[in-house]
C-alpha cells in the first residue's frame, strides 16, 4: 500500500468516488488524477499507484489514462503553468510571437519549467476565447489580448513573487491548488467565485441590442404546455 | 464606427445572452428574480412526454455542431425499460474558434442547471453529468457554485419541489483532450477511460453511459430548454428559419472591429454579422472564414450572403458547425492557417483510427515543407490523396474535420500554395522548424 499521500487527500478521494454510482467507481479516475496532481504537482508513479489502489485497478490501466490527457503532467511542474494559445486565430493575431518571446526570455521550451521552479511554459491549442485573442492563461485563468510585452510583464511579476490579476476569472492560486478545483471541489477562497465579470467582447451583441432597445417580442412566460392527455379527453 | 442599419439590428435576438448583462446572474437570488427556475416549476407540473413533444414542436436542434433535432433525440430514449437513464451535457468546448458555451456557464450557469433538471425529468433520468472542459476553470468555478446553490434550494436532490422527482447532478472536469467533445469519446472519458470514440450503432440513446440509455446534449441546447418551456414552441419559432428555429450565439473572431458574441436569429448572413461587429478592421479585406469552427470547410468573400443556418451553409458546401466564424483578411495566409489547424488535429487525434492518426501526422510534414519553400507540385496531390483516405474512414468526425480546411483551401486558394512551391512567396517557416518534415 502506498503511503505517499496525506489523510486529507485520502478523504478527498473517498468523497470523489462517492459522486459516482457504487458499481461505476472507475468514473472517478479523471478527478482522482487531478487530485494526485494537487499534492505532487504532476502524476508520479506513486500517484498512479494511489489511483489504482483506491479504485481496484492495475497500474497499467491508470497509466494508460494518465498519459492520454494533456493536463496530466508527467514531470514536476512550477507554481504557475503559463499556457499560450498558438492555434490559428491567436497565432495570426500575435500568439506565436508571445510564445516565442516568453520561451526565449525564460530559457525554457514547451512543457519545461524554469530553474527556480516558478513557471512551466506550454503552447496550448484553442482555449475557447477567440474573441479575446491572442490569449494566454496562468493556471488556466485568462489573460486576454496579450502581446509580447504584456505577457513578459505577467511572467516577471510571477517570478518576483507577485500575483497579477487575470483579465477574467479568479485571482491566481498555485497550480496544485487549482488541481483541487479540477478534482471537483468548490473554490473556497473568499470572494474568488465572484471575481471576473464578463469582458466587452462577451457582451457586444447583447449590449448592442440593449442600446437599440431590441428584444424578442411575444415572450409570455405563462404560455401553457400542451397536454396530450387533456386534449384526448376533450 | 458606423451604426448598423435597423434591419440588421433587428436580427439580434437576446435570449440566452440576456442575463449576461446582470453581473450577479450567476447567483441564485439574482437568477430567480430574472425568471429563473420558473420554467422548472412549470415543467414539473407537466407530463414528461408532453415536454418531449414541446421540444419537438419547437424545432430546437443541437447547438454543438451536428444540428440533430433535440426532441427526437429525447424521444429515442426507451421508456419503461427498467434501466437507469442518464443525461450528459457536453461542455467540452474546444473546436477552434468556438467560444460561446464558456461565457454562458460563467455568467448564467443556472440556466444550464435548470435546463438539465427539466431535460432529466423529461427523459426520466435520475443522474446527470456536466462534462466540462478541464481548462475551463473559470466557468467550472461558477457552475459548481450554481449546483451547490441549487441543491441548497431544493432544485436538485431528492423530491425536487415536492414533485417526487429525484436528480443528482455532478460537474465533471475533463483533462485536456479535444476528442472528448465527440459524444462517444466523452462517454468513455466519463467512465474513466482514454477518450476514444465508439463504433455506432449502438447509439447512446440505447447504449450510452454505462451501456444505458443516455442523452448527450450541448450546453447551448440544454440552456435553451427553459426558454422553450416558458415562451412556448410557437414563440421559439418566431426566431430563425423554418428548419433552423430559434436564436443562435454567433462567435465572431479575427479581423473585425469588434469581435465577440452576437446572439442572432438563425439564418443571418456573414455580411450582416460583420456589420453588427462594426465592419472589418481598417486595412483588412475579408479573404476567408470558417462558418462554424476549423472543422467546417472554409468559405470566401463570395459567400457573404449565405444564410447561416443548417441548410444554407450546407448548400454552400460547408457546415454550420458551432457558428464560430473566424474571420481572416488579405493579410492572412490560408496555407499557414491550414497548417496550424492541422498541427492541432495531429495533436488531438486520439490514435484509434489509422487514417486520422497517420494521415494528419504526414500532412503536417507536407505543410511544413511547403511553407519552408521546399514543397513540390506532387505535394498537393499527396494532400488531396491523404484527405481522401481520412474522410469517411475514421470512427468519428475528428478525422473528417481535419480534412475540411485542406480540401477547401486547395479549392479556393491553390495559387497561394503554388506561390510557395514556385518561389514567389517567401518561406514562412525556417529550417529550424522543418526538423522531421522530410
Amino acid at each position: 500500500m502506498t503511503t505517499a499521500f496525506t489523510e486529507e487527500t485520502r478523504a478527498r478521494a473517498r468523497e470523489i468516488i462517492a459522486r459516482y454510482p457504487a458499481d461505476r467507481s472507475r468514473s472517478a479516475l479523471l478527478p482522482l488524477l487531478h487530485l494526485v496532481q494537487s499534492e505532487e504537482g504532476y502524476v508520479s508513479p506513486a500517484g498512479v499507484e494511489f489511483c489504482a489502489e483506491v479504485l481496484g485497478l492495475n497500474k497499467a490501466q491508470v497509466g494508460a489514462v494518465a498519459t492520454f490527457y494533456t493536463m496530466y503532467k508527467r514531470k514536476p511542474t512550477g507554481d504557475y503553468l503559463v499556457s499560450v494559445c498558438t492555434n490559428t486565430m491567436c497565432n495570426v493575431l500575435g500568439g506565436q510571437e508571445v510564445y516565442d518571446t516568453l520561451s526565449e526570455h525564460l530559457g525554457v521550451g514547451h512543457d519545461e519549467t524554469t530553474e527556480d521552479g516558478k513557471i512551466t511554459l506550454e503552447h496550448a491549442e484553442c482555449l475557447a476565447a477567440c474573441d479575446y485573442g491572442p490569449v494566454m492563461t496562468v493556471n488556466y485563468d485568462f489573460f486576454d489580448n496579450v502581446d509580447a510585452q504584456s505577457a513578459l510583464g505577467v511572467v516577471e511579476e510571477l517570478r518576483a513573487g507577485g500575483r497579477p490579476m487575470p483579465t477574467r476569472g479568479a485571482r491566481l492560486c498555485t497550480l496544485k491548488e487549482m488541481a483541487v478545483q479540477l478534482a471537483g471541489f468548490a473554490d473556497e477562497r473568499e470572494g474568488a467565485v465572484a471575481d471576473g465579470g464578463p469582458g466587452e467582447p462577451t457582451l457586444r451583441g447583447v449590449r448592442l441590442a440593449e442600446q437599440h432597445g431590441i428584444s424578442v417580442p411575444g415572450f409570455d412566460p405563462n404560455t401553457p404546455i400542451r397536454s396530450k392527455e387533456a386534449e384526448a379527453q376533450k | 464606427m458606423t451604426t448598423p442599419r435597423p434591419e440588421t439590428l433587428a436580427k439580434l435576438t437576446p435570449v440566452l445572452t440576456k442575463r449576461w448583462l446582470s453581473p450577479d446572474a450567476w447567483r441564485i437570488g439574482t437568477y430567480e428574480k430574472l425568471d429563473g427556475y420558473a420554467a422548472l416549476r412549470k415543467a414539473l407540473k407537466a407530463h414528461p412526454d408532453d415536454l418531449i413533444q414541446l421540444i419537438k414542436d419547437s424545432g430546437l436542434r443541437g447547438r454543438g455542431g451536428a444540428g440533430f433535432p433535440t426532441g427526437l433525440k429525447w424521444g429515442f430514449i426507451p421508456q419503461g425499460d427498467g434501466k437507469p437513464h442518464y443525461l450528459v451535457v457536453n461542455a467540452d468546448e474546444g473546436e477552434p474558434g468556438t467560444c460561446k458555451d464558456l461565457p454562458l456557464m460563467a455568467h448564467d450557469p443556472h440556466s444550464l442547471v435548470e435546463g438539465v433538471i427539466i431535460a432529466s425529468y423529461a427523459i426520466r433520468a435520475s443522474r446527470a453529468y456536466i462534462y466540462i472542459r478541464g481548462e475551463a476553470v473559470h466557468a467550472a468555478r461558477r457552475l459548481r457554485s450554481a449546483v451547490q446553490e441549487a441543491y441548497a434550494k431544493g432544485y436538485l436532490g431528492r423530491n425536487i419541489l415536492g414533485s417526487g422527482f429525484d436528480l443528482e447532478l455532478v460537474v465533471h472536469s475533463g483533462a485536456g483532450a479535444y476528442i472528448c467533445g465527440e459524444e462517444t469519446a466523452l462517454l468513455d472519458s466519463l467512465e474513466g477511460f482514454r477518450g476514444q470514440p465508439r463504433l455506432r450503432p449502438p447509439f447512446p440513446a440505447t447504449h450510452g453511459l454505462y451501456a444505458s440509455p443516455t442523452v448527450v446534449n450541448n450546453v447551448g441546447t440544454i440552456a435553451s430548454v427553459p426558454y422553450v418551456v416558458l415562451g412556448g414552441a410557437d414563440w421559439w419559432k418566431t426566431m430563425g428559419t423554418e428548419k433552423s428555429s430559434g436564436p443562435m450565439i454567433y462567435s465572431l473572431s479575427g479581423r473585425i472591429a469588434n469581435p465577440g458574441q452576437y446572439e442572432c436569429s438563425m439564418g443571418i448572413t456573414l455580411r450582416e454579422l460583420i456589420e453588427l461587429a462594426g465592419g472589418m478592421q481598417p486595412g483588412h479585406n475579408l479573404r476567408f472564414w470558417t462558418p462554424g469552427g476549423s472543422s467546417t470547410p472554409l468559405l470566401t468573400a463570395e459567400h457573404l450572403d449565405v444564410p447561416l443556418d443548417f441548410e444554407g451553409v450546407a448548400a454552400a458546401g460547408s457546415i454550420l458547425g458551432t457558428t464560430a466564424t473566424q474571420i481572416f483578411s488579405d493579410q492572412d495566409c490560408p496555407v499557414y492557417a491550414t497548417y496550424r489547424w492541422l498541427e492541432f488535429y495531429h495533436h488531438e487525434s486520439c490514435g484509434k483510427c489509422t487514417p486520422c492518426r497517420e494521415g494528419n501526422y504526414w500532412m503536417v510534414r507536407v505543410y511544413r515543407r511547403i511553407l519552408a519553400g521546399q514543397g513540390t507540385h506532387e505535394d498537393l496531390d499527396t494532400l488531396l490523396d491523404t484527405c481522401d483516405n481520412i474522410l469517411g474512414r475514421s470512427f468519428c468526425g475528428l478525422g473528417d474535420g481535419a480534412t475540411s480546411s485542406v480540401t477547401s483551401s486547395l479549392k479556393y486558394f491553390k495559387q497561394d500554395y503554388l506561390d510557395y512551391i514556385e518561389g514567389r512567396t517567401a518561406p514562412k517557416l525556417s529550417d529550424k522548424q522543418l526538423v522531421g518534415a522530410h
